[in-house]
């Protein structure tokens, strides 16, 4: 019967070495110098590139974790160290909930607060779905990293006469700092590859997109627009894409969790 | 720090720190204030989502009440519109998805925690775990490209050769429809049952299964008759956490599940999913009456994933989960 | 000391991050103005390339377009997330009244709506009657040697096997041409389905856009489905000839398409809303649109105004001749003055 196990765990590693070698060649032969510096062409002509879209992309994330990150950080202190009982179960059920809403969703709360009033699709709208995506994943590692430093280091420095807010942040949280870090990685990297709440935010565009208030073109809606278009000149540009964002996404992960395997407790306050 | 001080230094340093000691006890306030605000922050976000869901479909929820979930017909022109098509289809692609994850994923959970070397365990849940970091537009394109040629000119076919009279397998082979979608969604979703089930299964005591294996019992029978059992809760809470993962999966079936709204038996048909209706309409949806409904749509959606993840967590809860595969 | 590393170290991080966002800028910043547009893919190929040449001549212009089908035009201009709009379903006198400033329909260019599919062996062009193509889009013919084909393709080798319906799965103007002819040509379609930018399709699979409707026609064996002409045509897949109200197989063209606008060219509305499917004439393809540009009236941004009504200037003078290359009519001229002279409307 163990055999049969076995064979699971071997089926579902195939799939991913067939993702990652698919995606490898079909977008290994596709992507060339002109894919990342050049702008897309009009439709049916050949060539163009997606370099707005890895610029949007770009611009996405920076925005999204400035604005997911802190609420997320700030949120996960106060759960770890300041909370009381009933509003922390609050929060903790509330950042669940989040977490589970489909991203489609999200999206379509991002289009009536944002797009709406401001009557405009943005890269700030996108962003900002993006950063609620954000949050939850943020938040529990906050709160589980700040837990997972010893009490020791905390109470050390209290009794050396800090208040607790300076303990808090000039200990504690730079003890947790690389796990805390990781998480946001990690969340940073599954937020990027995400297209639903952008349809209706960021939207797309065909140049480039400057400062934050136009719509902006991203890589995950290009895949998604020239994947099911009839050109193979598009599909070919859309293999590209995904191997570029593949990439990303894997190098996040594969460093962030490496990180990660270096345990906290290893670290000597100073 | 440089601990020696003359006296006179510290009388000075103590005036100073009484005055900064001062400060810090706002400090601590503004602090707790200021993080309970972000704290806050959240559950205001979540909050006005779900106000705003349910505000904006206000108009189809007064207009059909109940109705509009059991109602079949979705039709813009005459402006009657039904979630039934589309909760069917979110429905059965998860179904099927769960059906081919389930059983792959606690098999290849139980040889991971039981059979596997230590390092070889990690390594490879590790490998597995990348899988659940794929963006899902990424494998829609690999769908569209790879599985569903295949399905078409020869699954398909085949599964209507040999099982063809079962109504599931009937019907013309377009390669896109509700097997393409549950297979995709199948393999979306296999790497969170995959980890939380290993480390549920790991976290069960040494002494039951040595105490099975000094009864006389086989590793297997140990593994499936005293683990497995103990382990059941938190392996039912993989799979529901799986399966509202699979509920809310929007790019990878949309690309392939044909986007047609109608209930059929057979899996080849083309159906449509509550997340790809909302994707493939909602920037295009004149009306009021049909924006609302699509608005409605997303709330219908909202709420089940709610249900699913509540009672994932209370049966996952406690179970020692670090920063992995998790939606 | 650690807090101030890690504070400057934060500091450093947003300094990058803002001016990472601001260099962001295109190169001729410093009065680039954006306007963006969105709606029908049926024009796509030439708004495109229209947009794409207007950048050329006008670099701090930038004229972003996107192929979102023509409902979302109509919704997004209503909605005011957009400069402009596109449609080749004009919109109705309901969703006119929701406007709050007046809303124009500027026809760009005249294009067709073809039969197009993907049979295993077939290269001829098929012809369709109209009654073929409404009972193929009931559910009523399924297969494609049914007798309401083969009577009009005699001599072509059509298989037994099941035609695999291809349509919209969103708001489409495309759709709505489609629906409109459709809706002429079978009174049962008119009161079963009825035309509109989304329907309640009795059968069939659903594409995105143009694009995605083109994009599963090839990929999918015995299929059929309903695209834009310029899509056919840069996919080289095949389309056939429709039969017109006069009983004549006209394969969609630039001749006929003109054809088809003749009457209404001389006849046009002041607010040039008007359906050209079905149209009398032996030579006139029954499938034909204008397709427009919704634009409001009063628009608040003077430097958009300018250049849109620069644009639509460029557009039916210049723009016109670009049409045909895409296999889209150029305006009538009758058409063509008459829109020059609305032009004044947008304040």
């Amino acid at each position: 019967m163990f055999g049969v196990t076995g064979l699971c765990t071997l089926f579902t590693l195939s799939v991913l070495l067939f993702v990652l070698g698919y995606l490898a060649w079909q977008g290994g032969r596709a992507l060339n110098w002109e894919f990342f510096t050049q702008l897309p062409k009009p439709v049916g002509e050949p060539g163009g590139g997606m370099a707005n879209a890895i610029l949007g992309s770009a611009k996405l994330l920076i925005l999204a974790a400035v604005m997911g990150v802190p609420v997320g950080l700030l949120g996960g202190v106060y759960l770890a160290k300041f909370g009381g009982k009933t509003f922390s179960f609050v929060v903790r059920y509330v950042t669940d909930l989040l977490n589970g809403v489909p991203a489609i969703v999200i999206g379509i709360f991002a289009y009536a607060l944002i797009v709406l009033p401001t009557r405009h699709f943005s890269t700030l709208a996108g962003a900002f779905a993006l950063g609620i995506m954000i949050i939850p994943i943020t938040l529990r590692t906050t709160e589980e990293m700040l837990r997972a430093v010893p009490k020791e280091l905390y109470e050390g420095a209290l009794a050396l006469g800090a208040s607790k807010w300076k303990a808090i942040a000039t200990v504690v949280v730079p003890a947790a700092f690389r796990g805390i870090m990781t998480g946001v990685i990690l969340g940073l990297a599954r937020v990027a590859g995400e297209t639903a709440p952008l349809l209706f935010t960021a939207f797309n565009n065909r140049f480039w997109s400057p400062g934050l208030n136009e719509p902006t073109a991203s890589l995950p809606v290009m895949i998604y627009t020239y994947a099911i278009s009839p050109y193979e000149d598009w599909h070919r540009q859309a293999w590209a894409a995904g191997l570029v964002l593949l990439v990303l996404v894997f190098a996040a992960n594969l460093t962030a969790r490496t990180v990660l395997s270096r345990r906290i407790g290893r670290q000597s306050p100073r | 720090m440089d601990i020696t001080k003359t006296v006179e230094e510290e009388k000075l340093n103590r005036r100073a720190s009484r005055r900064f000691l001062a400060r810090l006890r706002y400090g601590d306030q503004v602090a707790h204030l200021i993080t309970l605000l972000f704290g806050s922050l959240i559950v205001l976000i979540t909050v006005l989502l779900v106000l705003e869901l349910y505000r904006s479909s206000a108009l189809t929820r007064e207009k059909f009440g109940w109705a509009f979930l059991f109602s079949s017909t979705w039709d813009p022109v005459f402006e009657k519109f039904g979630a039934l098509p589309f909760i069917y289809g979110t429905l059965v692609t998860s179904a099927l998805a769960l059906l081919i994850a389930v059983p792959l994923g606690i098999g290849a959970a139980i040889f991971l925690a039981e059979l596997a070397p230590p390092r070889v365990s990690d390594i490879l849940t590790f490998v597995i775990e990348l899988l659940a970091a794929v963006p899902s537009v990424i494998y829609g394109l690999l769908a569209i490209f790879t599985l569903v040629p295949l399905l078409r000119s020869t699954v398909e076919p085949a599964l209507q050769y040999w099982l063809g009279f079962l109504p599931l397998f009937q019907g013309p082979a377009y390669g896109v429809g509700f097997l393409a979608a549950g297979l995709i969604l199948a393999i979306m979703i296999v790497p969170f049952i995959v980890s939380i089930s290993r480390d549920v299964l790991k976290a069960v005591p040494r002494e039951m299964r040595e105490a099975a294996l000094a009864l006389g019992a086989t590793r297997w029978e140990s593994t499936w008759s005293v683990v497995l059992p103990s382990a059941r809760a938190g392996i039912l809470g993989s799979i529901f956490l799986a399966m509202a993962r699979a509920l809310g999966e929007t790019m990878a079936v949309t690309m392939v599940i044909g986007n047609d709204p109608k209930i059929s038996a057979s899996l080849f048909a083309p159906g449509a999913s509550i997340a790809a209706a909302i994707a493939n309409e909602f920037t295009e949806a004149t009306g009021d009456l049909y924006i609302s409904a699509l608005i409605e749509l997303g709330l219908v959606l909202f709420l089940l994933t709610i249900i699913l993840n509540g009672l994932a967590r209370l049966l996952v809860l406690g179970t020692q989960r670090k920063g992995t595969a998790q939606p | 000391m650690r807090v101030l590393k890690r504070s400057l170290g934060l500091v450093l991080v947003v300094l990058l991050a803002a001016g990472f966002v601001s260099c962001s800028r295109t190169p001729s910043e410093g009065g680039t103005t954006n306007l963006n547009g969105a709606g029908a893919t049926f024009p796509y190929p030439i708004y495109s390339k229209w947009f794409d040449d207007y950048h050329k001549t006008h670099p701090d212009i930038q004229i972003n377009y996107q192929s979102i089908g023509s409902g979302g035009g109509i919704r997004q201009v209503l909605a005011g997330t957009v400069d402009f709009g596109a449609t080749d379903g004009p919109m109705t006198d309901e969703q006119l009244a929701k406007s709050k400033a007046k809303i124009l329909h500027f026809p760009t260019v005249l294009g067709a709506v073809v039969p197009t599919y993907n049979i295993q062996g077939v290269t001829q062009e098929l012809r369709f009657t109209q009654k073929a193509l409404a009972d193929i889009f009931l559910g009523k013919i399924t297969k494609w040697n049914d007798p309401g084909l083969t009577q009009a393709n005699p001599g072509v080798n059509l298989p037994g096997d099941q035609i695999v319906v291809v349509h919209r799965s969103d708001g489409s103007g495309t759709s709505y041409v489609w629906t409109d002819f459709l809706s002429k040509a079978s009174p049962e379609w008119k009161t079963k389905v009825g035309k509109g930018t989304a329907v309640n399709w009795p059968v069939g699979l659903g594409g995105k856009g143009n694009e995605g409707v083109a994009g599963l026609i090839r990929q999918t064996p015995n299929s059929l489905g309903y695209v834009e002409l310029i899509y056919a045509v840069q996919n080289k897949l095949p389309y056939g000839q429709v039969q017109n109200s006069s009983g004549s197989f006209v394969k969609a063209d630039l001749a006929s398409v003109t054809a088809a606008a003749a009457a209404a060219a001389n006849d046009m509305p002041s607010d040039f809303r008007v359906s050209i499917t079905n149209a009398d004439g032996k030579g006139a393809y029954p499938v034909s649109s204008f397709t427009w540009l919704l634009v409001p009236t009063s628009i608040a941004d003077s430097k958009k105004r300018q250049i849109i009504i620069d644009f639509l200037h460029w557009m039916l003078t210049d723009g016109q001749k670009q049409a045909a290359p895409l296999s889209y009519a150029p305006l009538p001229d009758a058409v063509v003055a008459k829109e020059l002279k609305a032009i004044s409307e947008i304040k």
